[in-house]
């Protein structure tokens, strides 16, 4: 059993009031909040040893890098990866993708095929398409169906010697469906293609170990998982990294360089070009720490709670309906009310202090699909609270009150 | 009307509400009166962009006036643009033009004028302005 209110008490945001009521925060699924902790790691790295790292001989830059890396050794035990320079760290998911997708140029040609779900970010579908576009390759949908679920009998079709790449995210942002990432690794490896999981939304509700997955790519954000904004991590199995190309040229990522030809540098480093953040990289580490201290079973038994118990509450309204029921999805619910449209709701509960997401998510495939302009999408975090649910029903019933 | 007496008597109608809630029922029943948008204009081409609810502004010219009718998908966009053009309608583009929109402030909406929110009101009062630069080189 987590003892919420202590947890809550780690995170100084949760006291504060918007338009003076106190702050509702259902807007994890776009960015979580961020533990004193983490707060203090950064204070502490600008106080005491901010300093480039992987250069100096001098005292503060030898301790920012040994804090990086043990960063990196957090992330990798985190993931379960074999080694820690299969971890990169990025400026985000989408950097990550980014990596991947550029240098997957040099592998794919015209008549290779490359698969996608129907429930991507854009982030997860822009990269692939600049990629196809570049090289003629072609894109295949997995199509979803009504309840948020993708058909995984059309992906048995659509996989075939012409696959070279499928990518995928572990779950859903704008609905919380759960894809079955197992069967789609499986799959692809048995045509030998290569898999990319975009676990942006997946890491803040459950821990996935990459060697067991035996997934090639696997990518996450810091800012939804209790860290800071600005970092990422691209997993990558050695050999896949030792065969793409880099993808910025810089400092740091070179082994010789004279004006006739440079050598690149080693793993990781070969995709770390020029000063990272540092010192979001070492929050980074902080934060993982912080949500394994509390604990991923933890976490994921008390968020289903709060899913089963804010569905319950908001089927009660009439006309709400909600958008992504698979029977495994993480604690996310996109809905709307009648036709009443998602910014008008959104627009009230802040006035009410609550955050919620509205509109089409950075998902419009999605919202094409149900032929709707948006949702309002709640989000919850293991510091969320039951009583907080009720706050949101009834200002959602408000809301309706108001709009219908 | 000129513009300026229209926004203070639309800040004295405000004025009467104590608390958002009733401004904001306010809002949504002055959409209400919102001269419609005809059909055949509600096109992509007129939709205002940086909004998240869809808007559409036609604008036509009456001798010397400008008339705006418009639509929004979003109740309380389609209110907020029902205001804008309760103010400009009927004006001159010079008026128009030269016409500030401090009284957003007044009427408690203070916090739909920041430029990345989402709703665009800021959009909105400079599509509706741009219509009075391109009728005005019409006038002239």
């Amino acid at each position: 059993m987590l003892d919420i209110q202590k947890i809550r008490a780690d995170f100084p945001i949760l006291k504060r009031e918007v338009n003076g009521k106190p702050l509702v925060y259902f807007d994890n699924a776009a960015t979580s909040q961020t533990p004193q902790v983490v707060i203090d790691a950064i204070v502490d790295y600008y106080s005491n040893y901010n300093s480039n790292i992987h250069r100096g001989v001098h005292t503060l830059s030898q301790e920012a890098t040994d804090a990086y890396e043990v960063a990196r050794k957090k992330v990798q035990a985190h993931f379960n990866a074999k080694h820690d320079y299969e971890m990169i760290l990025t400026a985000g998911t989408t950097h990550a993708i980014n990596i991947v997708a550029t240098g997957f140029t040099q592998f794919v040609t015209k008549g290779d095929e490359i698969i996608v779900s129907a429930l991507e970010h854009h982030s997860n579908i822009v990269p692939w398409q600049m990629l196809c576009e570049r090289t003629g390759a072609e894109l295949k949908v997995i199509p979803m169906n009504e309840e948020g679920s993708l058909q995984m009998d059309v992906y048995e079709t659509l996989v075939s010697k012409k696959t070279k790449l499928v990518f995928m995210n572990h779950v859903s942002n704008a609905l919380g469906t759960v894809n079955p990432i197992d069967f789609v690794i499986k799959k692809a490896h048995a045509v030998g293609a290569a898999v990319l999981i975009d676990g942006a939304q997946a890491t803040p509700h459950m821990k996935p170990d990459v060697q067991a997955l035996d997934v090639d790519f696997y990518v996450a954000s810091a800012h939804k998982l209790c860290g800071p904004t600005g970092v990422g991590v691209l997993y990558g199995k050695e050999e896949w990294l030792n065969k793409l190309p880099p993808y910025q040229g810089g400092g740091d990522m070179i082994d010789q360089v004279t004006f006739e030809k440079t050598t690149y540098a080693g793993l990781p480093f070969k995709f770390e070009a020029g000063t990272p953040n540092i010192c979001g990289g070492i929050a980074f580490g902080v934060a993982l720490d912080y949500m394994n201290s509390i604990g991923f079973e933890n976490i994921a038994t008390y968020e289903k709670e709060l899913l089963d118990y804010a569905t319950n509450a908001l089927k009660q309204i009439e006309g709400l309906r909600i958008y992504g029921e698979a029977d495994e999805k993480t604690a996310v619910i996109s809905f709307n009310v009648g036709t009443i449209h998602p910014y008008d709701i959104g627009t009230i509960v802040d006035k009410l202090g609550i955050a919620v997401r509205t509109g089409h998510h950075c998902a419009q495939p999605i919202m094409n699909f149900y032929n709707i302009p948006g949702t309002v999408r709640a989000s919850f975090a293991f510091y969320n609270t039951k009583d907080e649910i009720d706050i949101f029903v009834a200002a959602v019933k408000r809301a309706v009150m108001m709009l219908s | 009307m000129s513009i300026k007496e229209i926004q203070e008597e639309i800040v004295s109608e405000f004025e009467m509400f104590d608390d958002w809630m009733q401004r904001y029922e306010y809002m949504i029943d002055l959409g209400k009166d919102l001269p419609l948008i005809d059909e055949k204009y509600k096109t992509d081409k007129n939709i205002i962009k940086g909004c998240q609810s869809k808007v559409w502004v036609h604008a036509e010219l009456k001798g010397d006036q400008l008339n705006f009718t418009a639509d929004s998908d979003a109740i309380i966009t389609k209110g907020i643009i029902a205001i804008l053009i309760r103010t400009f309608s009927g004006q001159h583009p010079s008026a128009i033009i030269d016409a500030d929109t401090d009284f957003i402030d007044q009427i408690g909406l203070k916090e739909h004028l920041s430029p990345t929110r989402a709703n665009g009101l800021v959009s909105m009062i400079k599509q509706l302005k741009m219509y009075a630069v391109a009728y005005k080189t019409q006038l002239n």
